[in-house]
Protein backbone atom coordinates (compact mmCIF):
# COMPACT_ATOMS: atom_id res chain seq x y z
CA UNK A 1 0.00 0.00 0.00
CA UNK A 2 1.32 3.43 -0.83
CA UNK A 3 0.23 6.46 1.03
CA UNK A 4 0.91 10.00 -0.04
CA UNK A 5 1.66 12.25 2.80
CA UNK A 6 0.12 15.59 1.94
CA UNK A 7 1.18 19.02 3.07
CA UNK A 8 4.42 19.94 4.76
CA UNK A 9 4.35 21.26 8.22
CA UNK A 10 6.28 24.45 8.82
CA UNK A 11 5.72 26.94 11.54
CA UNK A 12 4.87 30.53 10.74
CA UNK A 13 8.11 31.75 12.17
CA UNK A 14 10.07 29.81 9.56
CA UNK A 15 8.03 31.28 6.73
CA UNK A 16 8.33 34.85 7.91
CA UNK A 17 12.05 34.66 8.17
CA UNK A 18 13.28 34.79 4.60
CA UNK A 19 16.05 37.35 4.76
CA UNK A 20 19.28 36.43 3.05
CA UNK A 21 22.62 37.60 4.35
CA UNK A 22 25.12 38.86 1.78
CA UNK A 23 28.77 39.12 2.66
CA UNK A 24 30.36 42.49 2.00
CA UNK A 25 33.60 41.03 0.64
CA UNK A 26 34.03 37.63 -0.88
CA UNK A 27 37.60 37.22 0.28
CA UNK A 28 39.77 38.64 2.96
CA UNK A 29 42.75 40.70 1.91
CA UNK A 30 45.85 40.64 4.01
CA UNK A 31 47.59 43.96 4.15
CA UNK A 32 50.55 43.32 6.38
CA UNK A 33 54.11 42.03 6.14
CA UNK A 34 53.99 38.37 4.97
CA UNK A 35 55.18 35.84 7.51
CA UNK A 36 58.85 35.04 6.87
CA UNK A 37 58.30 31.50 8.15
CA UNK A 38 55.62 30.71 5.56
CA UNK A 39 58.04 29.31 3.01
CA UNK A 40 59.54 26.93 5.51
CA UNK A 41 56.37 25.12 6.46
CA UNK A 42 56.87 21.74 4.85
CA UNK A 43 54.72 19.27 6.65
CA UNK A 44 53.87 17.97 10.07
CA UNK A 45 55.29 14.74 11.42
CA UNK A 46 53.02 11.75 11.63
CA UNK A 47 53.80 8.95 14.08
CA UNK A 48 52.05 6.48 11.78
CA UNK A 49 54.64 7.20 9.15
CA UNK A 50 57.37 6.30 11.61
CA UNK A 51 55.81 3.14 13.04
CA UNK A 52 53.44 1.80 10.39
CA UNK A 53 54.86 1.45 6.88
CA UNK A 54 52.29 -1.25 6.03
CA UNK A 55 48.93 -0.22 7.53
CA UNK A 56 46.96 -3.10 5.98
CA UNK A 57 49.31 -5.58 7.64
CA UNK A 58 49.72 -3.83 10.98
CA UNK A 59 48.01 -4.96 14.16
CA UNK A 60 48.33 -3.81 17.74
CA UNK A 61 48.52 -6.15 20.71
CA UNK A 62 48.93 -5.47 24.42
CA UNK A 63 51.79 -7.05 26.34
CA UNK A 64 51.14 -8.79 29.63
CA UNK A 65 53.58 -10.09 32.22
CA UNK A 66 57.34 -9.73 32.61
CA UNK A 67 58.84 -12.31 30.24
CA UNK A 68 60.29 -9.61 27.97
CA UNK A 69 61.39 -6.89 30.40
CA UNK A 70 65.06 -7.17 29.40
CA UNK A 71 64.01 -6.30 25.86
CA UNK A 72 62.23 -3.22 27.17
CA UNK A 73 58.73 -4.64 26.87
CA UNK A 74 56.67 -4.16 30.01
CA UNK A 75 53.25 -5.27 31.02
CA UNK A 76 50.63 -2.95 29.51
CA UNK A 77 52.77 -1.81 26.56
CA UNK A 78 51.16 -1.67 23.14
CA UNK A 79 53.18 -3.58 20.57
CA UNK A 80 53.06 -2.71 16.89
CA UNK A 81 53.01 -5.93 14.87
CA UNK A 82 53.75 -6.04 11.15
CA UNK A 83 52.55 -9.20 9.41
CA UNK A 84 54.10 -8.27 6.08
CA UNK A 85 57.62 -8.93 7.38
CA UNK A 86 59.12 -12.39 7.33
CA UNK A 87 60.45 -13.32 10.75
CA UNK A 88 64.18 -13.93 10.87
CA UNK A 89 66.70 -14.88 13.53
CA UNK A 90 66.69 -12.42 16.41
CA UNK A 91 63.34 -10.80 15.63
CA UNK A 92 60.87 -10.14 18.39
CA UNK A 93 57.73 -11.88 17.22
CA UNK A 94 54.17 -12.57 18.18
CA UNK A 95 53.77 -16.31 17.98
CA UNK A 96 50.73 -18.51 18.23
CA UNK A 97 51.94 -21.39 20.36
CA UNK A 98 49.62 -24.16 21.48
CA UNK A 99 46.60 -21.94 21.01
CA UNK A 100 48.00 -18.90 22.79
CA UNK A 101 49.49 -15.66 21.59
CA UNK A 102 52.89 -14.89 23.04
CA UNK A 103 55.68 -12.36 22.49
CA UNK A 104 59.22 -13.75 22.40
CA UNK A 105 62.47 -13.48 20.51
CA UNK A 106 62.76 -15.96 17.66
CA UNK A 107 66.02 -17.84 17.37
CA UNK A 108 66.67 -20.03 14.35
CA UNK A 109 70.27 -21.10 14.98
CA UNK A 110 71.58 -23.41 16.14
CA UNK A 111 68.10 -24.59 17.15
CA UNK A 112 64.66 -23.12 16.62
CA UNK A 113 63.38 -21.67 19.86
CA UNK A 114 61.44 -18.85 21.44
CA UNK A 115 63.54 -16.94 23.94
CA UNK A 116 62.00 -14.87 26.71
CA UNK A 117 64.01 -11.79 27.67
CA UNK A 118 64.05 -12.44 31.40
CA UNK A 119 66.63 -14.63 33.06
CA UNK A 120 63.97 -16.13 35.30
CA UNK A 121 62.35 -17.85 32.29
CA UNK A 122 63.53 -20.72 30.12
CA UNK A 123 63.64 -20.75 26.34
CA UNK A 124 60.87 -22.72 24.62
CA UNK A 125 62.14 -25.19 22.02
CA UNK A 126 60.10 -25.42 18.82
CA UNK A 127 59.84 -28.90 17.38
CA UNK A 128 57.85 -30.62 14.69
CA UNK A 129 55.15 -31.36 17.25
CA UNK A 130 54.77 -27.76 18.44
CA UNK A 131 51.60 -26.07 17.31
CA UNK A 132 53.51 -23.03 16.27
CA UNK A 133 52.85 -20.20 13.87
CA UNK A 134 54.27 -16.70 13.51
CA UNK A 135 51.53 -14.08 13.80
CA UNK A 136 53.82 -11.17 12.99
CA UNK A 137 57.01 -9.28 13.74
CA UNK A 138 57.01 -6.68 16.52
CA UNK A 139 58.44 -3.43 15.14
CA UNK A 140 57.71 -0.84 17.83
CA UNK A 141 56.73 -0.59 21.48
CA UNK A 142 54.39 2.13 22.65
CA UNK A 143 54.41 2.93 26.35
CA UNK A 144 52.43 5.59 28.14
CA UNK A 145 54.45 6.96 31.02
CA UNK A 146 52.89 7.21 34.44
CA UNK A 147 52.27 10.73 35.70
CA UNK A 148 52.08 11.78 39.30
CA UNK B 1 42.03 -6.75 -26.18
CA UNK B 2 40.64 -9.71 -24.24
CA UNK B 3 39.06 -8.80 -20.98
CA UNK B 4 40.41 -10.52 -17.87
CA UNK B 5 38.55 -10.54 -14.57
CA UNK B 6 39.54 -12.05 -11.26
CA UNK B 7 37.15 -12.70 -8.43
CA UNK B 8 38.84 -12.70 -5.04
CA UNK B 9 36.74 -14.18 -2.27
CA UNK B 10 37.70 -14.54 1.40
CA UNK B 11 37.27 -18.04 2.79
CA UNK B 12 34.70 -18.30 5.59
CA UNK B 13 35.28 -14.61 6.17
CA UNK B 14 33.52 -13.87 9.48
CA UNK B 15 34.67 -17.13 11.03
CA UNK B 16 38.25 -16.52 9.82
CA UNK B 17 38.26 -13.04 11.41
CA UNK B 18 37.28 -14.57 14.74
CA UNK B 19 39.84 -17.39 14.47
CA UNK B 20 42.68 -15.05 13.55
CA UNK B 21 42.80 -13.60 17.09
CA UNK B 22 41.96 -16.86 18.81
CA UNK B 23 44.66 -19.34 17.84
CA UNK B 24 43.05 -21.82 20.22
CA UNK B 25 40.11 -22.00 17.79
CA UNK B 26 42.21 -22.95 14.80
CA UNK B 27 40.78 -26.10 13.19
CA UNK B 28 37.77 -25.95 15.53
CA UNK B 29 34.14 -25.59 14.52
CA UNK B 30 33.18 -21.90 14.77
CA UNK B 31 29.93 -20.23 13.76
CA UNK B 32 28.93 -16.58 13.64
CA UNK B 33 25.34 -15.62 14.40
CA UNK B 34 23.14 -12.98 12.83
CA UNK B 35 21.82 -9.92 14.63
CA UNK B 36 20.28 -10.79 17.93
CA UNK B 37 22.05 -14.16 17.84
CA UNK B 38 19.24 -15.53 15.68
CA UNK B 39 20.65 -17.61 12.83
CA UNK B 40 23.96 -18.98 11.64
CA UNK B 41 25.43 -16.58 9.08
CA UNK B 42 29.00 -17.89 8.80
CA UNK B 43 30.79 -21.14 9.48
CA UNK B 44 34.37 -22.29 9.69
CA UNK B 45 35.33 -25.24 7.49
CA UNK B 46 35.01 -27.54 10.50
CA UNK B 47 31.48 -26.28 11.23
CA UNK B 48 30.55 -26.89 7.59
CA UNK B 49 31.91 -30.41 7.82
CA UNK B 50 29.69 -31.01 10.86
CA UNK B 51 26.73 -30.29 8.59
CA UNK B 52 25.67 -27.00 10.20
CA UNK B 53 23.76 -25.13 7.52
CA UNK B 54 23.72 -21.46 6.63
CA UNK B 55 20.71 -19.51 7.85
CA UNK B 56 19.32 -22.04 10.31
CA UNK B 57 17.93 -20.57 13.52
CA UNK B 58 20.20 -21.15 16.51
CA UNK B 59 17.59 -22.93 18.61
CA UNK B 60 17.15 -25.61 15.96
CA UNK B 61 20.77 -26.70 16.17
CA UNK B 62 21.41 -26.03 19.87
CA UNK B 63 21.86 -29.73 20.59
CA UNK B 64 24.45 -30.19 17.80
CA UNK B 65 26.29 -27.12 18.94
CA UNK B 66 26.63 -28.41 22.47
CA UNK B 67 27.47 -31.94 21.39
CA UNK B 68 30.34 -30.89 19.14
CA UNK B 69 31.56 -27.95 21.26
CA UNK B 70 30.94 -25.51 18.44
CA UNK B 71 32.13 -22.03 19.41
CA UNK B 72 29.51 -19.34 18.70
CA UNK B 73 30.11 -15.65 18.10
CA UNK B 74 27.71 -12.76 17.79
CA UNK B 75 28.38 -10.69 14.66
CA UNK B 76 31.28 -8.33 15.37
CA UNK B 77 30.84 -5.87 12.52
CA UNK B 78 33.59 -3.53 13.70
CA UNK B 79 36.10 -6.36 13.38
CA UNK B 80 34.81 -7.66 10.03
CA UNK B 81 34.70 -4.20 8.48
CA UNK B 82 38.28 -3.49 9.55
CA UNK B 83 39.57 -6.81 8.20
CA UNK B 84 37.64 -6.32 4.97
CA UNK B 85 39.22 -2.89 4.52
CA UNK B 86 42.66 -4.40 4.89
CA UNK B 87 41.99 -7.05 2.25
CA UNK B 88 40.48 -4.53 -0.17
CA UNK B 89 43.33 -2.05 0.34
CA UNK B 90 45.83 -4.76 -0.58
CA UNK B 91 43.86 -5.75 -3.68
CA UNK B 92 43.80 -2.12 -4.76
CA UNK B 93 47.59 -2.12 -4.56
CA UNK B 94 47.83 -5.21 -6.74
CA UNK B 95 45.34 -4.58 -9.53
CA UNK B 96 44.76 -1.58 -11.76
CA UNK B 97 41.02 -1.58 -11.04
CA UNK B 98 38.97 -3.10 -8.23
CA UNK B 99 35.27 -3.38 -7.65
CA UNK B 100 34.43 -4.19 -4.04
CA UNK B 101 31.51 -6.50 -4.58
CA UNK B 102 30.66 -7.34 -0.99
CA UNK B 103 32.36 -7.30 2.41
CA UNK B 104 34.40 -10.39 1.46
CA UNK B 105 34.50 -10.35 -2.35
CA UNK B 106 36.06 -8.14 -5.00
CA UNK B 107 36.36 -8.23 -8.78
CA UNK B 108 39.70 -7.18 -10.22
CA UNK B 109 40.18 -6.02 -13.78
CA UNK B 110 43.37 -7.69 -14.95
CA UNK B 111 43.13 -6.82 -18.64
CA UNK B 112 46.66 -6.00 -19.63
CA UNK B 113 48.28 -7.88 -16.78
CA UNK B 114 48.57 -11.02 -18.93
CA UNK B 115 50.86 -9.14 -21.28
CA UNK B 116 53.49 -8.82 -18.59
CA UNK B 117 52.85 -11.76 -16.35
CA UNK B 118 51.45 -15.24 -16.30
CA UNK B 119 47.95 -14.93 -14.84
CA UNK B 120 48.14 -18.03 -12.67
CA UNK B 121 51.37 -16.93 -10.98
CA UNK B 122 49.96 -13.43 -10.61
CA UNK B 123 46.91 -14.88 -8.85
CA UNK B 124 49.08 -17.05 -6.64
CA UNK B 125 51.21 -14.06 -5.67
CA UNK B 126 48.13 -11.99 -4.78
CA UNK B 127 46.71 -14.84 -2.74
CA UNK B 128 49.99 -15.37 -0.89
CA UNK B 129 50.26 -11.67 -0.09
CA UNK B 130 46.70 -11.29 1.21
CA UNK B 131 47.05 -14.49 3.25
CA UNK B 132 50.29 -13.34 4.85
CA UNK B 133 49.56 -9.65 5.38
CA UNK B 134 46.05 -10.00 6.75
CA UNK B 135 45.83 -13.59 7.94
CA UNK B 136 42.68 -14.07 5.87
CA UNK B 137 42.93 -16.75 3.22
CA UNK B 138 41.29 -16.10 -0.13
CA UNK B 139 40.33 -18.00 -3.26
CA UNK B 140 40.87 -16.47 -6.70
CA UNK B 141 39.15 -17.26 -9.99
CA UNK B 142 40.46 -15.74 -13.21
CA UNK B 143 38.46 -15.70 -16.47
CA UNK B 144 37.48 -13.54 -19.44
CA UNK B 145 34.04 -12.71 -17.98
CA UNK B 146 32.70 -11.99 -14.53
CA UNK B 147 30.34 -14.97 -14.64
CA UNK B 148 33.19 -17.32 -15.56
CA UNK B 149 35.42 -15.71 -12.91
CA UNK B 150 32.73 -16.52 -10.34
CA UNK B 151 32.72 -20.09 -11.59
CA UNK B 152 36.51 -20.29 -11.52
CA UNK B 153 36.39 -19.08 -7.92
CA UNK B 154 33.84 -21.76 -7.11
CA UNK B 155 36.24 -24.35 -8.53
CA UNK B 156 39.14 -22.84 -6.57
CA UNK B 157 37.17 -23.45 -3.38
CA UNK B 158 35.72 -26.79 -4.28
CA UNK B 159 38.88 -28.49 -5.53
CA UNK B 160 41.77 -28.24 -3.03
CA UNK B 161 44.25 -29.43 -5.67
CA UNK B 162 43.95 -26.02 -7.33
CA UNK B 163 45.65 -24.34 -4.37
CA UNK B 164 42.73 -21.92 -4.29
CA UNK B 165 43.70 -20.18 -7.54
CA UNK B 166 42.10 -21.15 -10.86
CA UNK B 167 42.97 -19.67 -14.24
CA UNK B 168 40.03 -20.25 -16.54
CA UNK B 169 41.16 -18.22 -19.54
CA UNK B 170 41.44 -21.19 -21.89
CA UNK B 171 38.24 -22.29 -23.61
CA UNK B 172 38.84 -26.04 -23.26
CA UNK B 173 39.28 -25.64 -19.50
CA UNK B 174 36.10 -23.56 -19.30
CA UNK B 175 34.13 -26.24 -21.11
CA UNK B 176 35.46 -28.97 -18.85
CA UNK B 177 34.45 -27.09 -15.70
CA UNK B 178 31.07 -26.08 -17.11
CA UNK B 179 30.29 -29.72 -17.81
CA UNK B 180 31.11 -30.63 -14.19
CA UNK B 181 29.03 -27.87 -12.62
CA UNK B 182 25.34 -27.85 -11.77
CA UNK B 183 23.43 -25.06 -13.45
CA UNK B 184 22.38 -23.82 -10.00
CA UNK B 185 25.99 -22.87 -9.23
CA UNK B 186 26.09 -20.33 -12.05
CA UNK B 187 26.18 -16.68 -10.91
CA UNK B 188 22.69 -15.23 -11.05
CA UNK B 189 20.86 -18.55 -11.39
CA UNK B 190 18.85 -18.95 -8.23
CA UNK B 191 17.11 -21.99 -6.85
CA UNK B 192 13.78 -21.28 -8.55
CA UNK B 193 15.37 -20.58 -11.88
CA UNK B 194 17.55 -23.68 -11.78
CA UNK B 195 14.47 -25.80 -11.11
CA UNK B 196 12.76 -24.37 -14.16
CA UNK B 197 15.88 -24.90 -16.28
CA UNK B 198 16.20 -28.50 -15.11
CA UNK B 199 12.63 -29.16 -16.15
CA UNK B 200 13.71 -28.18 -19.65
CA UNK B 201 16.67 -30.54 -19.56
CA UNK B 202 19.29 -27.92 -18.71
CA UNK B 203 21.22 -29.54 -15.86
CA UNK B 204 24.79 -28.36 -16.10
CA UNK B 205 26.38 -24.99 -16.70
CA UNK B 206 27.50 -26.36 -20.07
CA UNK B 207 23.90 -27.18 -21.02
CA UNK B 208 23.03 -23.57 -20.28
CA UNK B 209 26.01 -22.24 -22.22
CA UNK B 210 24.91 -24.26 -25.26
CA UNK B 211 21.36 -22.95 -25.24
CA UNK B 212 20.51 -20.36 -27.86
CA UNK B 213 20.78 -16.94 -26.19
CA UNK B 214 17.83 -15.60 -28.17
CA UNK B 215 15.64 -18.41 -26.96
CA UNK B 216 16.74 -17.74 -23.39
CA UNK B 217 15.91 -14.07 -23.71
CA UNK B 218 12.51 -14.96 -25.12
CA UNK B 219 11.63 -17.58 -22.51
CA UNK B 220 13.41 -16.17 -19.47
CA UNK B 221 14.97 -12.75 -19.37
CA UNK B 222 17.57 -10.52 -20.86
CA UNK B 223 19.58 -11.01 -17.67
CA UNK B 224 19.82 -14.76 -18.19
CA UNK B 225 20.68 -14.22 -21.83
CA UNK B 226 23.63 -12.15 -20.68
CA UNK B 227 24.64 -15.01 -18.38
CA UNK B 228 24.63 -17.41 -21.34
CA UNK B 229 26.82 -15.06 -23.36
CA UNK B 230 29.19 -14.63 -20.42
CA UNK B 231 29.46 -18.41 -20.01
CA UNK B 232 30.64 -18.50 -23.61
CA UNK B 233 33.40 -16.02 -22.91
CA UNK B 234 31.70 -12.88 -24.17
CA UNK B 235 32.09 -10.20 -21.50
CA UNK B 236 28.80 -8.37 -20.96
CA UNK B 237 29.16 -7.16 -17.39
CA UNK B 238 31.80 -4.54 -16.88
CA UNK B 239 33.62 -3.65 -13.72
CA UNK B 240 31.76 -1.09 -11.67
CA UNK B 241 34.76 0.74 -10.38
CA UNK B 242 32.69 3.48 -8.85
CA UNK B 243 30.55 2.14 -6.11
CA UNK B 244 26.97 2.57 -7.24
CA UNK B 245 24.92 4.81 -5.02
CA UNK B 246 22.67 2.78 -2.82
CA UNK B 247 19.12 2.41 -4.00
CA UNK B 248 17.82 1.78 -0.56
CA UNK B 249 18.82 2.19 3.05
CA UNK B 250 17.47 -0.29 5.54
CA UNK B 251 17.83 -0.10 9.30
CA UNK B 252 16.22 -2.96 11.08
CA UNK B 253 16.96 -5.14 14.07
CA UNK B 254 15.49 -7.91 16.05
CA UNK B 255 14.95 -7.09 19.68
CA UNK B 256 16.64 -8.67 22.68
CA UNK B 257 13.24 -9.36 24.18
CA UNK B 258 9.76 -9.27 22.69
CA UNK B 259 8.19 -5.83 22.79
CA UNK B 260 4.55 -5.42 23.75
CA UNK B 261 4.39 -1.72 24.56
CA UNK B 262 3.74 0.88 21.90
CA UNK B 263 6.13 3.40 23.46
CA UNK B 264 9.04 0.98 23.33
CA UNK B 265 8.40 0.02 19.75
CA UNK B 266 8.00 3.65 18.70
CA UNK B 267 11.33 4.50 20.32
CA UNK B 268 13.04 1.66 18.50
CA UNK B 269 11.64 2.87 15.19
CA UNK B 270 12.73 6.42 15.99
CA UNK B 271 16.22 5.15 16.68
CA UNK B 272 16.39 3.28 13.34
CA UNK B 273 15.02 6.37 11.62
CA UNK B 274 17.84 8.39 13.09
CA UNK B 275 20.44 5.83 11.93
CA UNK B 276 18.92 5.61 8.46
CA UNK B 277 18.88 9.40 8.09
CA UNK B 278 22.51 9.51 9.18
CA UNK B 279 23.43 6.95 6.51
CA UNK B 280 21.41 8.88 3.95
CA UNK B 281 23.38 12.03 4.69
CA UNK B 282 26.64 10.11 4.44
CA UNK B 283 25.58 9.02 0.93
CA UNK B 284 24.74 12.66 0.16
CA UNK B 285 21.26 11.81 -0.99
CA UNK B 286 17.74 12.90 -0.24
CA UNK B 287 14.94 10.36 -0.08
CA UNK B 288 11.30 10.66 -0.95
CA UNK B 289 9.83 7.32 0.10
CA UNK B 290 9.91 5.97 3.61
CA UNK B 291 8.60 2.61 4.81
CA UNK B 292 8.22 1.30 8.31
CA UNK B 293 7.57 -2.31 9.23
CA UNK B 294 6.85 -4.16 12.44
CA UNK B 295 6.41 -7.86 12.96
CA UNK B 296 6.09 -10.68 15.43
CA UNK B 297 8.16 -13.87 15.29
CA UNK B 298 7.09 -16.41 12.67
CA UNK B 299 8.84 -19.16 14.64
CA UNK B 300 6.63 -19.14 17.72
CA UNK B 301 3.94 -21.73 17.38
CA UNK B 302 0.41 -21.09 18.64
CA UNK B 303 1.02 -17.34 18.78
CA UNK B 304 -0.77 -15.02 16.38
CA UNK B 305 1.49 -13.68 13.64
CA UNK B 306 1.31 -10.03 12.73
CA UNK B 307 3.39 -8.25 10.14
CA UNK B 308 2.69 -4.86 8.67
CA UNK B 309 4.60 -2.63 6.34
CA UNK B 310 3.49 0.82 5.24
CA UNK B 311 5.20 3.24 2.86
CA UNK B 312 4.76 6.97 2.54
CA UNK B 313 5.74 9.30 -0.23
CA UNK B 314 6.98 12.59 1.11
CA UNK B 315 5.99 15.80 -0.66
CA UNK B 316 9.62 16.74 -1.08
CA UNK B 317 12.85 14.69 -0.87
CA UNK B 318 14.61 15.22 2.45
CA UNK B 319 17.53 14.10 4.57
CA UNK B 320 16.35 15.88 7.68
CA UNK B 321 15.97 13.54 10.64
CA UNK B 322 13.11 15.68 11.97
CA UNK B 323 11.05 15.25 8.79
CA UNK B 324 11.67 11.54 8.74
CA UNK B 325 10.87 11.14 12.43
CA UNK B 326 7.54 12.87 11.91
CA UNK B 327 6.72 10.54 9.01
CA UNK B 328 7.91 7.44 10.88
CA UNK B 329 5.70 8.29 13.82
CA UNK B 330 2.67 8.91 11.66
CA UNK B 331 3.19 5.57 9.90
CA UNK B 332 3.70 3.86 13.22
CA UNK B 333 0.37 5.13 14.53
CA UNK B 334 -1.33 3.51 11.56
CA UNK B 335 0.34 0.10 11.71
CA UNK B 336 0.54 -0.40 15.47
CA UNK B 337 -1.81 -3.03 16.88
CA UNK B 338 -1.76 -3.81 20.58
CA UNK B 339 -1.78 -7.33 21.94
CA UNK B 340 1.17 -8.73 20.01
CA UNK B 341 4.68 -9.60 21.08
CA UNK B 342 6.81 -7.76 18.52
CA UNK B 343 10.14 -9.25 17.56
CA UNK B 344 11.41 -7.00 14.82
CA UNK B 345 10.96 -3.53 13.36
CA UNK B 346 12.70 -1.45 10.78
CA UNK B 347 12.67 1.52 8.47
CA UNK B 348 13.49 1.61 4.77
CA UNK B 349 14.39 4.75 2.86
CA UNK B 350 14.18 4.72 -0.93
CA UNK B 351 13.59 6.81 -4.06
CA UNK B 352 16.80 8.79 -3.76
CA UNK B 353 17.64 12.17 -5.24
CA UNK B 354 20.81 14.14 -5.51
CA UNK B 355 20.50 17.44 -3.69
CA UNK B 356 19.30 20.04 -6.16
CA UNK B 357 18.24 17.55 -8.81
CA UNK B 358 14.51 17.68 -8.23
CA UNK B 359 11.79 20.23 -8.71
CA UNK B 360 10.96 21.82 -5.39
CA UNK B 361 7.35 22.35 -4.45
CA UNK B 362 6.30 25.82 -5.57
CA UNK B 363 3.94 26.23 -2.65
CA UNK B 364 6.07 24.83 0.14
CA UNK B 365 7.52 27.42 2.48
CA UNK B 366 10.87 28.22 0.91
CA UNK B 367 13.71 28.23 3.36
CA UNK B 368 11.55 26.89 6.13
CA UNK B 369 14.43 24.70 7.12
CA UNK B 370 17.13 27.17 6.29
CA UNK B 371 19.50 25.87 8.93
CA UNK B 372 18.57 22.21 8.63
CA UNK B 373 21.69 21.19 6.74
CA UNK B 374 24.01 22.81 9.22
CA UNK B 375 22.15 21.43 12.17
CA UNK B 376 22.18 17.85 10.86
CA UNK B 377 25.87 18.21 10.08
CA UNK B 378 26.62 19.29 13.63
CA UNK B 379 24.52 16.45 14.97
CA UNK B 380 26.37 13.86 12.88
CA UNK B 381 29.74 15.35 13.77
CA UNK B 382 29.04 15.18 17.49
CA UNK B 383 27.85 11.61 17.24
CA UNK B 384 30.82 10.48 15.15
CA UNK B 385 33.44 12.29 17.20
CA UNK B 386 33.12 10.04 20.21
CA UNK B 387 32.66 13.12 22.39
CA UNK B 388 29.06 12.40 23.11
CA UNK B 389 25.76 11.28 21.83
CA UNK B 390 22.96 13.62 20.91
CA UNK B 391 19.60 12.17 20.11
CA UNK B 392 15.96 13.01 19.68
CA UNK B 393 13.62 12.54 22.61
CA UNK B 394 11.50 10.32 20.34
CA UNK B 395 14.25 7.71 20.55
CA UNK B 396 13.60 7.36 24.27
CA UNK B 397 16.02 7.86 27.10
CA UNK B 398 16.40 4.35 28.49
CA UNK B 399 15.92 1.83 25.73
CA UNK B 400 15.17 -1.71 26.87
CA UNK B 401 15.05 -3.22 23.41
CA UNK B 402 18.71 -3.32 22.42
CA UNK B 403 20.07 -6.35 20.61
CA UNK B 404 21.05 -9.60 22.16
CA UNK B 405 24.74 -10.14 21.56
CA UNK B 406 25.73 -12.71 24.11
CA UNK B 407 28.79 -14.04 22.30
CA UNK B 408 30.43 -10.86 21.08
CA UNK B 409 34.20 -11.05 20.66
CA UNK B 410 36.43 -8.06 21.49
CA UNK B 411 36.93 -5.33 18.90
CA UNK B 412 40.52 -6.49 18.49
CA UNK B 413 41.48 -4.02 15.79
CA UNK B 414 39.36 -0.95 16.46
CA UNK B 415 39.36 -0.36 20.21
CA UNK B 416 42.38 0.24 22.45
CA UNK B 417 40.75 -1.51 25.39
CA UNK B 418 40.07 -4.62 23.32
CA UNK B 419 43.53 -5.34 21.87
CA UNK B 420 44.59 -9.00 21.90
CA UNK B 421 46.75 -9.75 24.94
CA UNK B 422 50.09 -11.50 24.66
CA UNK B 423 52.26 -12.74 27.49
Amino acid sequence: MRLTYLGASGSASYIAENSILIPLYGESVSAGFPSPAQDFVEKTLDLNELCIPHPAATFFVRAQGDSMIEAGIYSGDVLVVDRSLSASHGDTIIACLHGEMTVKVLELKPNVLLRPKNKAYKAIPITEESEFEVFGVVTSVIRKLDRM
Amino acid sequence: MTTVFALVDCNNFYASCEQLFRPDLKNKPVVVLSNNDGCIVARSQEAKTLGLKMGVPMFQVQADIEKHNVVCFSSNYALYADMSNRVMTLLEQEAPQVEVYSIDEAFLDLSGVSAVEDLLSFGQAVKAKVDKWTGISVGIGIAPTKTLAKLANYAAKKYPATGSVVDLMRRDRQQRLLALTDVGEVWGVGRRLSKRLQEQGIYTALDLARTDPKRIRHEYSVVLERTVRELNGESCIALESVRPVKQQIICSRSFGHKITESRELREAISKYTYRAAEKLRAEQRLCRVMSVFIRTSPFIKNAPFYSKNLSVELPCPTDDTRDLLAVANSIFRRIWRPGFRYMKAGVILSDFYEPGSFQADLFSPVGSRRHAKGMMKVLDQINHSGIGHVFFAAQGVSPQWTMKRDYLSPRYTTCWQDLPRVS
